[in-house]
């Protein structure tokens, strides 16, 4: 924890300033949302989720070391544990359909129409 | 910058206890239990939930923060865990019988329920928009199991898929929202979030961009349009029992996180976040209710019913102050009550694991099943706004909520679409006592836990619709925090 005893001033007179930071984690967000409106593939979506997650991370870590508050890396591990239940669960969720389908393509799933 | 673990008061978390103690009773609990003694479950978790209830009565008046003011006890958390117990209950009764036939592994299904409860309780409670998150993502990685519950079937896998990717997609951005909140404010804790704002200086881009992914995250949680895609499918295809239970749970759970964060934590950037919430109010009314007339099946038109009565609720959310906040509540309670008592009756009418799902299939239950179907009419008529129900005093206070704060054209609009949501909710009612049965279908005993299910509802709506004084008095005292 590095950033812990450098302080506000400290922690940002490095190299790399906070907005690129904050660009960084948004462009992956982006990325991520493009992934999950684009891709067909229930695992890939589920991929683009988890990096829309770690942008998030990213940003609030980013921000905790600008702060220098503790609270944004605490968090992160909040956030990191709910993942990594999303996770278990939508593999499941996805075995139990592949059992009957045969398919983790999304366009294959279409009994629910309105 | 040493960490201090926070001194836990645990008064304010007294009333989720027996919840969680619940839900991992009953998991372990069906380990032991030999087969044929499987309803003790239900019973317990009936049981813990009374338990909650009444500590959530015993703990009435008191105000207390607790683990670093993550967590609050104050009325309106009580009266909010309040109807998340009497969704639960009702739930738990409808799910009896409806599941014995198809599923032997019950002890999930309980414990599921119970802990999605003490998932919305923590959103309820939350003084942390961490906390929020969590409660949150507690309420939905458990119905995303629950919609789910039947792995043979295709229609449940898919409805699980699909809550499960949107649910996952919305609660990325709602964290999002959360982290710029984080970097524009210093604190994720609403009270001093509250204490930032206070000074009156204008809101940075970072805070509003924050607040509006808030709203994002938010928006999917309640079914708003245009965030409701997933509505109508995930309601159709997850087991009617788990249906009724998400369409009452999570939109409570929601709108009590949304006030809490929007009205109390939030109210000095009404001027931003009400005309985006007016927009989503109106979108959500109307879509909500002009899809629900063509709908044949009648989950799906639970559904759409159930994001258009999210519109109804913005508009109380729009209004603000303390008349829509208290307005918020007693719909809640209506809300809850009359979708419930729907639902029971649906599961009621099911014969032999063969479902009443489209509207035809009513015809002519009103003289062979006169009193669930007299119910059935009562609950059409409340979801409708008619009076003498709870749905129409609800209703009322929504619609002058936003009258008193000078929103006209809401309550207009609001009002021309009650009069559209009647001709499908009364369709069933017509089809039932007008129309004659296609087939003959053998008459078949009902489960008698579904048959208080509809009662308890049956009696909550009318009584609530007869004498709303109380119920709206308790209302009034769980928002008086927000003054106004």
């Amino acid at each position: 924890m590095r950033g812990a005893g450098c302080g506000v001033r400290g922690a940002m007179t490095g190299t790399v300033p906070l907005s690129a930071y904050l660009i960084l984690s948004a462009a992956l967000f982006a990325i991520g949302v493009i992934g999950v409106v684009i891709r067909r593939n229930a695992l890939i979506i589920f991929m683009a989720i988890e990096l829309m997650l770690n942008a998030v991370n990213l940003t609030f870590v980013a921000f905790s070391k600008f702060l220098g508050s503790m609270d944004g890396q605490i968090i992160v591990f909040f956030v990191m544990a709910v993942a990594a239940a999303e996770v278990a669960l939508g593999l499941a969720i996805i075995i139990a359909l592949y059992r009957n389908k045969e398919s983790v393509n999304v366009d294959d799933i279409n009994l629910l129409k309105g | 910058m040493d960490l201090v673990l926070p001194r836990i008061d645990w008064a304010p978390l007294a009333a989720m206890l027996p919840v969680a103690f619940g839900g991992l009773a009953a998991l372990v609990g069906d380990l032991f239990l030999p087969a044929g003694r499987k309803r003790f479950i239900p019973a317990l978790g009936l049981a813990s939930l009374a338990l909650s209830i009444l500590v959530s009565i015993g703990l009435w008046g008191t105000v207390r923060f607790s683990v670093n003011d993550a967590v609050v006890l104050d009325r309106f958390a009580l009266f909010s865990y309040l109807v998340f117990a009497l969704v639960s209950i009702l739930s738990i009764l409808l799910s009896m019988d409806y599941l014995d036939a198809s599923a032997p592994d019950q002890g999930e299904y309980y414990s599921l329920v119970l802990f999605s409860t003490l998932g919305m309780m923590l959103m309820a409670a939350g003084g942390d928009l961490i906390v929020i998150f969590l409660g949150l993502e507690m309420l939905s990685l458990a119905l995303y199991t629950l919609c789910g519950f039947r792995k043979a079937e295709l229609r449940s896998n898919e409805a699980a898929l699909k809550y499960l990717l949107l649910g996952a997609f919305a609660s990325s951005f709602f964290l999002y929202g959360i982290a710029l909140i984080y970097g524009a404010t210093g604190t994720t804790v609403l009270r001093r979030i509250v204490a930032f704002l206070a000074d009156g200086r204008p809101p940075s881009t970072l805070l509003l961009v924050g607040t509006g992914l808030l709203l994002v995250g938010f928006g999917f949680k309640v079914a708003s349009v245009p965030f409701h895609m997933w509505t109508p499918d995930v309601y159709e295809g997850a087991p009617t029992s788990v249906t009724a239970f998400m369409i009452a749970g999570t939109k409570a759970a929601a709108f009590a996180a949304l006030v809490r964060v929007f009205l109390m934590a939030l109210p000095t950037l009404q001027v931003q976040w009400s005309a985006p919430i007016w927009v989503l109010a109106v979108l959500t009314m109307t879509l909500g209710n002009l899809v629900a007339l063509v709908q044949n099946n009648i989950k799906r038109m639970l559904a759409y019913s159930s994001i258009a009565h999210a519109g109804y609720l913005l508009v109380a959310l729009v209004a603000g102050g303390s008349p829509g906040a208290t307005s918020i509540l007693f719909y809640l309670v209506a809300y809850a009550l009359m979708n419930l008592g729907a639902f029971a009756v649906i599961i009621a009418l099911q014969a032999r694991g063969q479902e009443l799902l489209s509207v035809a299939d009513y015809a002519g239950l009103g003289f062979r099943r006169p009193v669930l179907s007299a119910c059935m009419a009562l609950f059409m008529f409340s979801l409708a706004g008619l009076p003498p129900t709870a749905g129409f005093m609800g209703k009322l206070f929504i619609f002058s909520a936003a009258v008193e704060g000078h929103y006209h054209e809401l309550a207009v609009i609001g009002v021309l679409n009650s009069v559209v949501s009647v001709y499908f909710y009364l369709r069933p009612v017509v089809v039932m006592y007008m129309n004659e049965p296609a087939i003959e279908r053998p008459l078949v005993p009902s489960s008698a836990a579904a048959i208080w299910a509809v009662a308890l509802s049956a009696l909550g709506t009318l009584q609530f619709g007869l004498f709303p004084g109380r119920l709206l008095d308790l209302a009034r005292q769980s928002v008086a925090a927000l003054g106004g």
